[in-house]
């Protein structure tokens, strides 16, 4: 790789993002609030985020009624798995210069 | 621009975050050495109580019958029952002070994951106990307990501290071998739930406990 930093996603600058991009990689899916817990975050702070990340195309909402009770889920996209592992490489290029 | 030290910092942030999603990090390995505890010295009562009725020589083992058979199995299910009500006890225990002193919730989506996959092999294998003790079959209880557990830990070990698989491997070793030796029964699953349970636990104990 000739300039790592050429592979680092801006998207990826916010801790909250990255820590719900690192959630979704290694689950299947994920809900709002196990993602609340994990980065120990408010919701509104959560939700903004993740409309972002949306935006962008990275991750896949599914809204689904369990009951009468809305349960939203978030999957991580193809693109949004690409585009992080691009950003790690470039991380893990920068590391070992 | 972040300077390099807020990459590593990141870097460090993402694999903290993949492992706290995926596995179930607070079973303490003192869990461990109280479970095996409880599994000596229920274990050790039973072959006490049973000693001179003959059941773990094989004399008995597979034709007791009348009143011994039923004063063995009476035995077999209240020992059995407080034995499991003391494990969960000590298991749910030290996994609520390990979770805090690492700063996390018991109860999460790991902690789900992994009681699913815990409870579906073992709720199936207790079932089966039961069915085996109410068809007077008690000498395959101890293969047939070893045997789920076992692969209980194996199912369950994707989720959980990466001892736990082996763990479940040498449970269904010993099952096995209780299965083939079926008059070592109680020898072998004393071993399997007393002395390998201490022996993990003191082991996840050293590595992970202590370390933080």
């Amino acid at each position: 790789m000739k300039n790592p930093i050429k592979s680092l996603n801006k998207i990826f600058d916010s801790r909250v993002r990255l820590g719900i991009m690192s959630a979704l990689m290694v689950n299947d899916e994920t809900d709002f609030n196990s993602l609340k817990q994990l980065l120990e975050v408010t919701d509104g702070n959560l939700a903004s985020h993740i409309k972002a990340l949306e935006k962008e195309l990275y991750i896949i909402v599914d809204k689904q009624f369990v009951g009468r009770k809305p349960r939203t889920s978030y999957m991580i996209s193809n693109a949004g798995r690409k585009a992080f592992e691009k950003h790690l490489d470039g991380l893990e290029g920068l590391m070992k210069e | 621009m972040k300077d390099k030290q807020e990459y590593m910092d990141d870097l460090k942030e993402i694999r903290s975050i993949m492992e706290r999603s995926t596995r179930f990090i607070s079973l303490s390995g003192l869990s461990g050495v109280f479970v095996g505890i409880i599994a000596l010295a229920g274990g050790g009562f039973a072959w006490w109580y049973l000693k001179d009725t003959g059941f773990l020589t094989g004399e008995t083992l597979f034709r007791a019958s009348g009143e011994l058979l039923s004063k063995i199995k009476l035995f077999l299910i209240t020992d059995g029952i407080i034995m499991l009500i003391l494990a969960l006890i000590s298991a749910v225990f030290f996994s609520f002070f390990t979770a805090r002193r690492k700063g996390l919730k018991l109860w999460d989506h790991t902690t789900r994951r992994v009681l699913i996959n815990l409870g579906i092999p073992l709720l199936s294998g207790g079932i089966f106990l039961i069915v085996l003790i109410m068809n007077n079959l008690l000498y395959l209880l101890a293969p047939v307990s070893l045997l789920f557990y076992g692969l209980a830990l194996i199912n369950a070990g994707n989720y959980m501290l990466s001892e736990i698989r082996y763990l479940g491997f040498s449970e269904v070793l010993l099952g096995i071998m209780a299965a083939i030796f079926m008059e070592y029964g109680l020898f072998l699953w004393i071993t399997g739930f007393g002395v390998l349970h201490i022996v993990y636990g003191i082991i996840m104990y050293r590595k992970y406990d202590l370390a933080k």
